[in-house]
C-alpha cells in the first residue's frame, strides 16, 4: 500500500484545534507527581503520631507562634508572585522585579524560620532525625518541604537576575507562569504539612 | 525422613459426608486439571484427598499424611477453605472453559483461507454491539458479586477476633530461623514443635522476635504472618490426633528455607497423650550425676547466654533446651533428632545448616561428648 | 518541515561512511524518540537475557529436592536480582521505551513533548540499572555480608533494616530503582504531556490508537506510584544510613507501615506493566484479523475503569497480615471489581477475532498467545482475590505461577509480538518468519511448563524463595517439570535475539506497510525520517490509513 503522509494531510479539512499547552499540561504532571510523594510523607508522619517510645514530641517541643509568621509569609509570597505575573504580561519590569523580590524575601523569611526552629530543636531539645519517630517523620517532612521551597527560590531568584539583565520580557510570562504555579502548590503543601504537623502533631487538633 | 509402614485412613468416609460441597466440587476441579493439563494428568500423584496415603510418624506414632496439603484438611479453618477451593476450581474452570473455548473457535473458524487471501477484500467491519457488550460486562459483574458475598461471609467465619472458648492459648515468636512456643496457662516454653490436643481449639498469639515470619500449616489453618510490633491471632481445631506439617512462608532470611513447622495433636490421655506431655513439660529438667561434665562444659562456655535449661541457664536468643529429647527434629527440622545428629550438630551446625546463627564453638572431643551426653539426657 | 526531506536510505548511506565513534556518538547525545526507543529496548532485552539466566540457575538449583548447586546467600541474591531487574529493568523500560518510540508516530506528532527530557530519563534508566548491577561490585561492607540485594523485591522490613541487612547490599537497591524511578517519572510525564498536547489535527482522545489511550494511563499510574515509592525507599534510607525510626519496629515504628507503601506503588505497577501490553495486542489483533477492534469505547472506559481501581487494590498482597477483616473484605471486593474491566477486554479482543480473516503471522502468534496465557493469570488472580483460599497460597508457588502467567505470558509475551509487529517499521526490514514461528511456539510450550506446575507445588504447600525444599512432600515431580521447561524458553530467547540481530542485515525490506494497518505510523518510511511525517498528517477517524485505503467506505461514519 503506498499511502503517504501527502494524501493523509488532504485526506480531511480540519482547522488548527485546541491542545493544552505543553508546558501547562507537564506542570500539572509533575505537581500531580508531587502532591502523591508529599502524601506519602504525610500519612508516615500523621501514622506516628503519638507512637513515639522516647523522647521529644511535638507536644512537648513544637510552639506554633512563630510558626504562624512564617507561615502567613510563605502564603502571602503567593499573592505576590500572581502580581509579578501580571506585571510582566503587561511588560511592567520594574513592578515586576519589585513583585518578584518581595516574593524572594518572604520565601527567603520562610525558611529563615525553618532554620531558626531546627536549630532550637536541636540545641534546646535535642531532636535529631534519629531520636525517635517523631524526629524521623517531622525532618524528613518538614525538610524535604524546605527542600521544595529552596529550590522555588532559586528558579525565581534566577528570573529576578534574568530580568535585571533584560533577558525577560512579556513573550515569556506563560513560563513565568509555570514557575509560579510551582510556588502555589509549595505554598498548599505547606498547608496540609503545617495542619499536620503544627496542629495535629502538637495535639492542638486531636 | 524414614517412614512407618503404611496405615489407611478411616475416616474419610466420616469426613465427607461433613463437607458435603466438597464431593460435588472435587469431581469439577480434578475434570479442569485434568482438561488444563491433559499430558501431565495421567503421571500426576493425586492430588485428591480421598487417595491420600498416611503414613506413620516414627517417633510418636501418630498418623501422618503423606504429602501435608490444604487437600487433606485437618482442622474447621482449614476444612471450610478447602470447600471453597473446589468451589472456585469449579467456577474458574468453567469461565475458563467459555472463554478459552470461545477463542479456539475463533482461532479455527475465522482463520484466513488461501480462496480469502485471493478474493483480497477486508470482511465485514463490526465496530460493536451494545446488547453483546452489556452482556459481557453485567454477566462478570454478578458473578464477582456472588464471589464477593462468598469472600465476605468466609473471612467472617474464620477470622475470629476473640478466643473459641476452652481454648488453649500459645504464644508463637518466630525467630530468625526457629520457632518458639510458650504456654502462658501451663508455664511451658518449648521450641519448633508445637504439641497441642486434638479435639479442642487452639488460639495462637503470633508475634516476631526479628523480622517477619509466616505461619503456615495447610492441614490445619491458612497462613497468618508473625510480624514484630504487630501481633497477630489463628486458630485452628485438630479433628484428629496426627503430625501436621508445614514451613515458614514468609521470606525471613538465609535459612528461610529451613523454618519448619511442625505440629503434633495428641489425644489427651494415654502415655504419648498430651496430659502426659504437659507434665513432663512441667518438670524440672533431668539432672543425673554421669552427665554433671557435660552440665558443667554447657556452663562454661558460651552455650548457656543464648539457651534456657530451666533452673540451669536463662538464655534467651537460642531454643529452650529443658526438654530437648522430647522432640523428634532439630534445628526447626533439618534433621531427625537423635544421638548423631545432635554430635554433629553442636560440633558444627553450620554443616546441618548453613547461616544460622549458632557457631561452631569448636570444642575438642571429650568436651564435645561430654555436652552430647548431657542434652540427651534431657528428656 | 519542508527542509528536512532526506530520506532514511540516504541518512542511512550517509551514516553507514561514519566512523564507529561518530555513530555512538550520535546515539548518545540523540534527543530522538525513535533512537531512545530503540536504546530503551535494547537494553531491557540485555537486562532481560541477565534476568533469565538468573531464574535460569534457580530453576537449576530447586530442579531437585536439597540440591546444593548454588549457596542459599546467592540463591537469595538470586530471586532479588531477578525480581527486580524483570520489573525495573525490563518491564517499565521495554514498555515505556515502545511507548516512546510508537506514541508520537501514532498519534501523528513529530517528537515527544520534552526531548530533552526523554534522554534525561532514559540515562536515568541506564545509570539506575547499572548501579543496582553495581553493588556485585561494590556493595562488600563488611566480610560475610551481601554482595548483592538480598531482601526480596519487594524488601520488607525489618529485613531491610541495619541489623538484618549489613553492608551495603540494600542501599544498592534503594538507590538503584530510585535513580531508575526519577527515569520513569520523566518518560511517564513526558508520554502524557506528549498524548495530550502533541496530537495532530483530527486526532480527538476518542479517535487514538488504544495503544496511546493505554500509555496515557499508564503515564498517569506511573506519576501516581513512583511518587509514594521514593518516598518510601527516601525513609528507608534515612534508617538505614541517618538512624531514622520508619521501619524499625523496636523504636515503634511499624513493619506494616512499609508494606502498605509498598504496595500502594506495587499493585499500580502491575497494570503499569500489563496496560502497554493491552495496547500492543489492541493494535495487533485488528490487524491481522482484518477487522476494526470491537467496541473502542468500552475499550477506554475499561482501560480507565482500570486506571482508578487499580490504585485501591494494593493490600490484596497483605491479605496474611493480619489487618482485620473489614480491610480484607474491602480490598477483597476491589480486586474482584478489577476484573470486570480486564474481562471486557479479553472478550472485546475475542469479539475482534470473531468474524474476521485471521492471519497468524508471528505478532498475531504471540498476541493470541497473550490472551490465552493471560485469561488463565486472570483466573487465578480472581481465585487470589478470595481471601481466605489466598490465607492458603499467599507467598506461595502458587502466587508465583500467577504472576507469572500475567507478566510472562501476558507482558512479555505482547511485548514480543510488538517486537514482531512494529520491528520492520524501526529497522526497515522483515524478521523471519519461519524462525519467529519457531522461537513462539518453543517460548510458549516452555512457558507452560514451568508455570503451570507451579499452581500444583504451591497448593501442595511450596513456599516462594526458599532454596531448597522438603523432599517428603509430594513437591518433586512439579519442581522437575518446571525446571525442565527452562530449557525450551531458553532455546525460544536465544531464537528471539538472533532472529533481532540477524534480520537486521539480512531480512527482507519491509516497505512502509508491511501488514497492510491501519494506524499513522504506518504512512511513514520504515525506519521513519527523524521528522517522522514530510507533512503533519491530519486524521478524519480511528483507521487513517483504512480511510484511504478504502475512500469509498470511511471509516468516520460509523464511529
Amino acid at each position: 500500500m503506498a499511502a503517504t503522509s501527502d494524501s493523509l494531510a488532504a485526506a480531511a479539512p480540519h482547522a488548527e484545534e485546541w491542545r493544552p499547552a505543553r508546558g501547562r499540561t507537564g506542570m500539572a504532571c509533575l505537581i500531580g507527581m508531587e502532591c502523591f510523594f508529599f502524601g506519602t510523607f504525610i500519612v508516615a508522619f500523621l501514622f506516628y503520631v503519638g507512637k513515639d517510645t522516647t523522647g521529644p514530641t511535638g507536644k512537648t517541643c513544637l510552639s506554633i507562634g512563630p510558626v504562624v509568621v512564617w507561615s502567613i509569609c510563605l502564603i502571602s509570597s503567593s499573592f505576590t508572585v500572581v502580581a509579578a505575573v501580571k506585571a510582566l504580561a503587561k511588560a511592567r519590569k520594574a513592578a515586576f522585579e519589585f513583585w518578584l523580590g518581595l516574593t524572594l524575601l518572604l520565601g527567603g523569611a520562610f525558611i529563615y524560620g525553618t532554620v531558626m526552629e531546627w536549630r532550637g530543636l536541636m540545641l534546646e531539645h535535642e531532636l535529631f532525625i534519629s531520636t525517635n519517630l517523631f524526629g524521623s517523620t517531622y525532618y524528613s517532612l518538614v525538610g524535604f518541604h524546605a527542600f521544595h521551597v529552596v529550590l522555588g527560590l532559586t528558579v525565581l531568584g534566577l528570573l529576578w537576575t534574568l530580568s535585571k539583565f533584560g533577558h525577560l520580557g512579556p513573550e515569556d510570562t506563560e513560563r513565568v507562569e509555570l514557575v509560579s504555579w510551582y510556588w502555589h502548590f509549595v505554598d498548599v503543601v505547606w498547608i496540609f504539612v503545617f495542619t499536620s504537623v503544627y496542629l495535629i502533631g502538637t495535639g492542638i487538633l486531636s | 525422613m524414614r517412614r512407618g509402614s503404611a496405615v489407611r485412613g478411616d475416616a474419610g468416609s466420616k469426613r465427607e459426608v461433613r463437607f458435603s460441597l466438597r464431593s460435588a466440587g472435587s469431581r469439577c476441579g480434578s475434570l479442569a486439571l485434568a482438561w488444563a493439563i491433559p499430558g501431565f494428568a495421567a503421571a500426576a500423584p493425586p492430588i485428591a484427598p480421598d487417595s491420600l496415603s498416611e503414613i506413620c510418624d516414627p517417633s510418636t506414632g501418630l498418623p501422618m499424611p503423606a504429602i501435608p496439603t490444604m487437600f487433606d484438611p485437618a482442622s474447621p479453618p482449614a476444612a471450610d477453605i478447602e470447600a471453597l477451593t473446589w468451589l472456585l476450581f469449579g467456577i474458574c474452570a468453567a469461565i475458563f472453559v467459555v472463554v478459552q473455548g470461545a477463542l479456539v473457535h475463533a482461532i479455527i473458524k475465522y482463520r484466513a483461507r488461501r480462496r480469502d487471501e485471493a478474493a483480497g477484500d477486508e470482511p465485514r467491519q463490526v465496530y460493536g454491539s451494545n446488547p453483546v457488550e452489556l452482556a459481557w460486562t453485567v454477566i462478570p459483574v454478578v458473578i464477582v458479586f456472588v464471589l464477593t458475598l462468598a469472600s465476605v461471609r468466609l473471612i467472617r467465619d474464620i477470622e475470629r477476633t476473640s478466643p473459641p472458648e476452652g481454648a488453649l492459648k500459645v504464644v508463637v515468636i518466630g525467630h530468625q530461623w526457629w520457632w518458639e512456643y510458650r504456654y502462658p496457662d501451663l508455664g511451658i516454653v518449648t521450641a519448633n514443635e508445637l504439641v497441642v490436643p486434638a479435639e479442642r481449639p487452639v488460639w495462637l498469639e503470633l508475634h516476631s522476635a526479628d523480622v517477619n515470619h509466616s505461619w503456615w500449616v495447610p492441614q490445619l489453618a491458612g497462613k497468618m504472618d508473625c510480624i514484630p510490633g504487630h501481633p497477630n491471632t489463628l486458630w485452628f481445631e485438630a479433628d484428629r490426633p496426627g503430625v501436621y506439617l508445614g514451613q515458614c512462608a514468609e521470606y525471613c532470611g538465609n535459612q528461610h528455607a529451613n523454618m519448619l513447622l511442625r505440629v503434633e495433636a495428641r489425644a489427651v490421655d494415654g502415655p504419648l497423650g498430651f496430659d502426659a506431655w504437659v507434665a513432663n513439660q512441667q518438670s524440672p529438667p533431668v539432672d543425673d550425676d554421669s552427665t554433671t561434665p557435660g552440665r558443667d562444659v554447657f556452663l562454661a562456655l558460651a552455650c548457656q547466654s543464648c539457651h534456657d535449661i530451666a533452673g540451669v541457664s536463662e538464655g534467651a536468643f537460642g531454643p529452650n533446651l529443658t526438654h530437648l529429647m522430647s522432640r523428634a527434629t532439630l534445628g526447626a527440622g533439618v534433621a531427625p533428632l537423635d544421638r548423631d545428629s545432635l554430635r554433629q550438630w553442636v560440633d558444627d551446625p553450620q554443616t546441618l545448616k548453613p547461616g544460622c546463627n549458632m557457631p561452631s564453638l569448636k570444642l575438642d572431643t571429650n568436651q564435645l561428648d561430654a555436652v552430647v551426653d548431657y542434652l540427651a539426657s534431657l528428656r | 518541515m519542508s527542509t528536512l526531506t532526506t530520506r532514511p536510505a540516504e541518512v542511512g548511506a550517509a551514516v553507514g561512511g561514519e566512523p564507529l565513534a561518530t555513530r555512538l556518538h550520535r546515539w548518545a547525545v540523540t534527543v530522538d524518540h525513535k533512537r531512545l526507543g530503540i536504546m530503551y529496548v535494547l537494553s531491557g532485552l540485555v537486562f532481560f537475557l541477565v534476568g533469565g539466566i538468573e531464574a535460569s540457575i534457580m530453576r537449576a538449583q530447586l530442579a531437585r529436592p536439597a540440591n546444593d548447586l548454588v549457596s542459599p546467600e546467592v540463591f537469595n541474591q538470586l530471586f532479588t536480582m531477578h525480581g527486580t531487574t524483570m520489573v525495573f529493568l525490563v518491564g517499565m523500560p521495554i514498555l515505556l521505551g515502545m511507548g516512546n518510540y510508537l506514541v508520537p508516530l501514532m498519534i501523528g506528532a513529530r517528537d515527544m513533548a520534552f526531548p530533552r527530557l526523554n534522554a534525561f530519563g532514559f540515562w536515568l534508566f541506564l545509570f539506575g540499572g547499572l548501579l543496582l548491577y553495581f553493588s556485585y561490585i561494590g556493595a562488600q561492607g563488611l566480610y560475610g555480608t551481601a554482595v548483592a540485594p538480598d531482601v526480596g523485591w519487594f524488601a520488607y522490613a525489618p529485613l531491610t533494616d541495619r541489623t538484618f541487612s549489613r553492608g551495603n547490599s540494600t542501599d544498592y537497591w534503594i538507590l538503584g530503582i530510585m535513580v531508575s524511578g526519577f527515569g520513569s517519572i520523566a518518560t511517564g510525564l513526558n508520554l502524557v504531556v506528549t498524548i495530550l498536547s502533541m496530537r495532530c489535527r483530527g486526532m480527538t482522545l476518542m479517535r487514538m490508537p488504544l495503544l496511546a489511550w493505554m500509555m496515557l494511563i499508564v503515564g498517569l499510574l506511573v506519576l501516581a506510584a513512583l511518587g509514594p515509592l521514593t518516598a518510601a525507599q527516601v525513609m528507608l534510607l534515612f534508617d538505614r544510613n541517618l538512624g531514622a525510626h520508619f521501619f524499625d519496629p523496636q523504636e515503634g515504628g511499624s513493619a506494616v507501615l512499609w508494606q502498605h507503601f509498598f504496595w500502594f506503588f506495587g499493585h499500580p505497577e502491575v497494570y503499569i506493566l500489563v496496560l502497554p501490553a493491552f495496547g500492543f495486542v489492541s493494535e495487533i489483533i485488528p490487524t491481522f484479523s482484518r477487522k476494526v477492534i470491537f467496541g473502542y469505547p468500552l475499550m477506554v472506559a475499561a482501560t480507565v475503569a482500570i486506571g482508578f481501581i487499580s490504585l485501591s487494590v494494593w493490600a490484596h498482597h497483605m491479605f496474611a497480615v493480619g489487618m482485620g477483616p473489614a480491610l480484607n473484605a474491602f480490598f477483597s471486593a476491589m480486586t474482584f471489581m478489577i476484573a470486570v474491566p480486564t474481562g471486557i477486554k479479553i472478550f472485546n479482543w475475542i469479539g475482534t477475532m470473531w468474524g474476521g480473516r485471521i492471519r497468524f503471522a508471528s505478532p498475531m502468534l504471540f498476541a493470541t498467545g497473550f490472551v490465552a496465557m493471560f485469561v488463565i493469570g486472570g483466573l487465578t488472580g480472581i481465585m487470589l482475590a478470595m481471601v481466605p483460599f489466598d490465607w492458603q497460597v499467599s507467598d506461595s508457588y502458587f502466587v508465583v505461577g500467577h504472576f507469572h502467567y500475567v507478566l510472562f505470558g501476558g507482558t512479555v509475551f505482547a511485548i514480543f509480538g510488538a517486537l514482531h509487529y512494529w520491528y520492520p517499521k524501526a529497522v526497515g526490514r522483515m524478521l523471519d518468519e519461519t524462525v519467529a514461528k519457531w522461537s513462539f511456539w518453543l517460548l510458549f510450550a516452555g512457558f507452560n511448563l514451568t508455570f503451570f506446575p507451579m499452581h500444583i507445588s504451591g497448593m501442595l504447600g511450596m513456599p516462594r524463595r526458599i532454596y531448597t525444599f522438603q523432599p517428603d512432600r509430594g513437591l518433586e515431580l512439579w519442581n522437575v517439570l518446571s525446571s525442565s521447561g527452562v530449557v525450551l524458553q531458553a532455546a525460544g530467547v536465544i531464537l528471539i535475539v538472533w532472529n533481532l540481530l540477524r534480520s537486521a542485515r539480512k531480512g527482507a525490506v519491509a516497505g512502509n506497510d508491511p501488514w497492510d494497518a491501519w494506524t499513522l505510523e504506518w504512512a511513514t518510511t520504515s525506519p521513519p525520517p527523524e521528522h517522522n511525517f514530510d507533512v503533519a498528517p491530519t486524521v478524519g477517524s480511528r483507521r487513517p490509513l483504512w480511510d484511504l485505503k478504502h475512500p469509498e467506505d470511511p471509516d468516520g461514519r460509523y464511529e
